[in-house]
């Protein structure tokens, strides 16, 4: 095994500093710089009560520090608040239902785009969010879009994202002749075919799988130049770059372990720590499982994990996809300044960097002070998670946020597109034909 | 014993009653008090049964999206999803899907309650046990099914290539028709118990007199089977047999743990796509179309089965025609 290990690393931690600035992240501090803005004055009201709805816990510390946090509201604002943790698939419609019949919860962490889809019953959050970016070194792009609604009055608050990045073994990469990830497609197909050669192939899930599926394919597509929608929502998915992404992504998939084509969320996970694959995307959880493993040969197998930026294609920069959760308040609350106090209080410091350590960097932030949280640092293997929402691009880039755009996700448009492609079942200009017909029944105006 | 005098003043008396007051008079109409006693089941069925399908329906005229009540648009899902391939090809998997599943749970179920019906040690015990697939959630025995079928740890493959018989691991759910298949072999799996107990019932209610008259004129079990068990057993397999169908038809579960509609939407059946469209896609009103559309195939399923398989006069017990 040639390189680094973990424990080398770690020996020179400024160098590992160092090495995650080479590969184009922002340095981190180690420490959250907060400015000194004075705080909005909520007049909370008397005998307020607040219900939040959240989704259920990926990781065990993000709910146990979620819910000190808000018993740490209620210790210093009085204000009872009930928190709900709800199953991914149900918060979307349990949310949307709070929307339409003007009850249930007040606040609400809610997926991707969802606040898009009514936005004339959320309350205005702009006092909160101007703070907030102005203490907090800044909302990243992406924070905007997915915050801002038509009229560029923030109606929500993304507060973290969940990104895919490349999970590797680096004693299989290096033994395929490369010492990190490559950062462009070319070398990247390369080490594919190296690692298959070598038997440790890559995988990437093809089937319909909402976060593994959705997160490559778009990467796909995107990093060719391809987009599903112009800026002015016009389908644009049938175009040269599209079928140009189309066939590296056939080339990359005859290289990959068989049976992708099937794999739902969990399947990389378990080829990946079953030693099956040498290289998957995913979010941090695959090295957090090997880390904490009580099974010895796992627990080994951490020091070999690593993590790395999805390569840059041809349109030349970070083309990369993530889940979103986005805070919003109902108007329909009693209590809109109790609940604004609220949404402030968890996104602060004092609340928010304990929150995502526990998370252990699951859910990365939209505020770029959260930058210097030490979690990015203390295990340079943290890093590649760290600016998931300064490079991620939103589900129905180019254009608008909103109920075609979730449509089309929620179709698996562009996911079916690419396995189409991959299996042979289609030639890239005939997946990409179907593709432009099923997004323009949901755009059509 | 009273005589005939007391028992016409006896019958002038209850037809002279009620003397009492409108509400006794009126509950003591019978019409009036079978509607009352109708009341409460009707009910339930209106607010359980019937206006979930209204709203069902009606939604699927109208566009309305989760979060947003929709506005009448007539027709324009049904011809939307007419020019949608996806549709399509979701109602041919659902009619493969029904078809296929249906013919293997009839074939191994009443083959299955064939051997069930002879004489066993252990008789209640192997019938208890023929019902677990039945019994387990259908969530637990899908998980199960994954696993049976994962492209790197399936237990099939893995058998088989220990075996030598295979150099590689099946794909068994990465092709639309390996998909297909599998699906279909994990339905079949679990509606065999069903079939199977309740094609039972109907054996044992067969007179054994019969077999032995047909015994003793020399017929072969095949011409017992044709002749006595098949025509006997029809008004119950007709039963069954629609049940079977409305329940495939309509199967949702084990698609969406096992394959979620993939690879690339080819597994999909109207339940799972109506599903995707209508809650993580928010298009309510046109997962709802897809979901009325079924409609019309269940109800042909529905009389098929009651009058190609079940012509009335068998069971009022008058011969077949």
């Amino acid at each position: 095994m040639t390189g680094f290990t973990r424990r080398d690393t770690l020996k020179i931690g400024a160098g590992a500093l160092a090495g995650t600035t080479l590969l184009g992240y922002r340095p981190a501090f180690g420490e959250v710089m907060a400015a000194d803005v004075p705080a909005p004055k909520f007049q909370v009201e008397k005998g307020a009560e607040l219900r939040v709805l959240r989704p259920a816990k990926f990781v065990q510390g993000d709910e146990t520090l979620f819910l000190q946090n808000t018993e740490r509201f209620t210790q210093t604002t009085g204000v009872k608040v009930r928190v709900d943790n709800e199953s991914w698939e149900d918060l979307r419609p349990k949310t949307a239902v709070a929307a339409n019949i003007g009850s249930g919860p007040d606040v609400v962490l809610a997926w991707n785009d969802d606040p898009h889809q009514y936005p004339d019953k959320l309350l205005d959050l702009t006092e909160v969010a101007e703070y907030l970016g102005k203490k907090y070194g800044g909302w990243y792009p992406i924070a905007e879009r997915y915050g801002k609604g038509t009229d560029g009055k923030w109606i929500a608050m993304p507060i973290g994202a969940s990104g895919g990045a490349i999970v590797y073994r680096k004693s299989w990469i290096n033994q395929a002749g490369y010492e990190t990830v490559p950062t462009d497609i070319d070398n990247f197909l390369k080490l594919a075919q190296n690692l298959k050669k070598n038997n440790h192939p890559m995988g990437f899930a093809l089937g319909n799988a909402q976060g593994d599926g959705n997160t490559w394919t778009h990467w796909l597509i995107w990093a060719h130049g391809g987009a599903m929608v112009d800026e002015k929502n016009k389908v644009i998915i049938d175009s040269p770059q599209t079928v140009a992404a189309l066939e590296y992504g056939k080339q990359l998939y005859e290289n990959f372990i068989p049976g992708t084509m099937s794999w739902l969320d969990p399947s990389n996970n378990k080829a990946f720590l079953a030693g099956e694959v040498g290289l998957t995307a995913n979010g941090i959880s695959v090295y957090y499982s090997a880390k904490n493993s009580t099974d010895a040969a796992i627990k080994a197998m951490a020091e070999d994990i690593y993590h790395a930026p999805f390569p840059i294609g041809p349109v030349g920069k970070p083309t990369e996809a993530g889940l979103l959760i986005n805070t919003m308040v109902f108007k329909h609350t009693k209590y809109p300044n109790a609940a604004k106090e609220y949404v402030r209080f968890i996104f602060e410091k004092e609340q928010y960097e304990p929150w995502q350590k526990a998370s252990i960097g699951y859910w990365s932030h939209p505020l770029a002070a959260y930058s210097g949280n030490p979690i990015w640092t203390e295990d340079p293997k943290h890093a590649a998670y760290a600016e998931v929402m300064k490079n991620m691009l939103w589900y129905g880039y180019q254009g608008s946020l909103g109920y075609a755009s979730a449509a089309t996700l929620a179709d698996f448009i562009i996911n079916n597109m690419v396995s189409q492609v991959c299996s042979g079942r289609s030639t890239p200009k005939e997946a990409a034909a179907e593709a432009q017909r099923r997004a323009e029944r949901y755009y059509r105006t | 014993m009273p005589g005939p005098d007391m028992a016409i003043a006896a019958e002038r008396k209850r037809v002279a009653q009620p003397t009492g007051s409108w509400v006794a008079r009126t509950l003591d109409n019978p019409g009036v008090l079978a509607f009352l006693f109708m009341l409460p089941a009707a009910t339930l069925l209106l607010v359980f049964l019937t206006y979930p399908l209204g709203l069902g329906i009606w939604l699927g005229f109208t566009d309305t999206k989760i979060g947003r009540s929709g506005v009448f648009i007539g027709l324009e899902n049904y011809e939307s999803l007419f020019q949608d391939s996806m549709f399509w090809l979701a109602v041919s998997n659902t009619v493969l899907y029904t078809v296929f599943a249906t013919i293997g749970k009839f074939a191994l179920g009443l083959w299955l309650a064939l051997l069930l019906n002879n004489h066993l040690p252990a008789k209640a015990l192997i019938r208890s046990i023929i019902l677990v697939p039945w019994i387990v959630p259908t969530v637990l025995s899908a998980l199960a099914f994954w696993w049976i079928y994962d492209p790197q740890f399936s237990i099939i493959s893995w058998a088989l290539t220990e075996m030598g018989l295979i150099d590689h691991y099946i794909d068994f759910l990465g092709t639309p028709n390996n998909a297909r298949a599998s699906l279909i072999a994990a339905n079949i799996w679990r509606g065999i118990p069903f079939v199977a107990i309740c094609l039972l019932a109907g054996l044992q209610t067969i007179s054994p007199s019969l077999y032995e008259a047909a015994a003793l004129d020399g017929a072969t079990s095949w011409q017992r089977f044709r002749h006595i068990t098949l025509p006997m057993l029809m008004p119950i397999l007709a039963v069954v047999m629609t049940f079977s169908i409305l329940f495939t038809f309509t199967d949702f579960q084990l698609i969406y743990a096992i394959t979620r509609g993939g690879p690339a939407g080819t597994t999909h059946l109207m339940a799972t796509l109506a599903f995707q469209r209508a809650i993580p896609g928010g298009q309510l009103g046109e997962g709802a179309a897809i979901a009325v559309a079924m409609i019309p195939f269940l109800l042909f399923a529905t009389l098929f089965s009651y009058f190609a398989l079940a012509r009335r006069k068998w069971q009022q017990g008058g011969s077949d025609d």
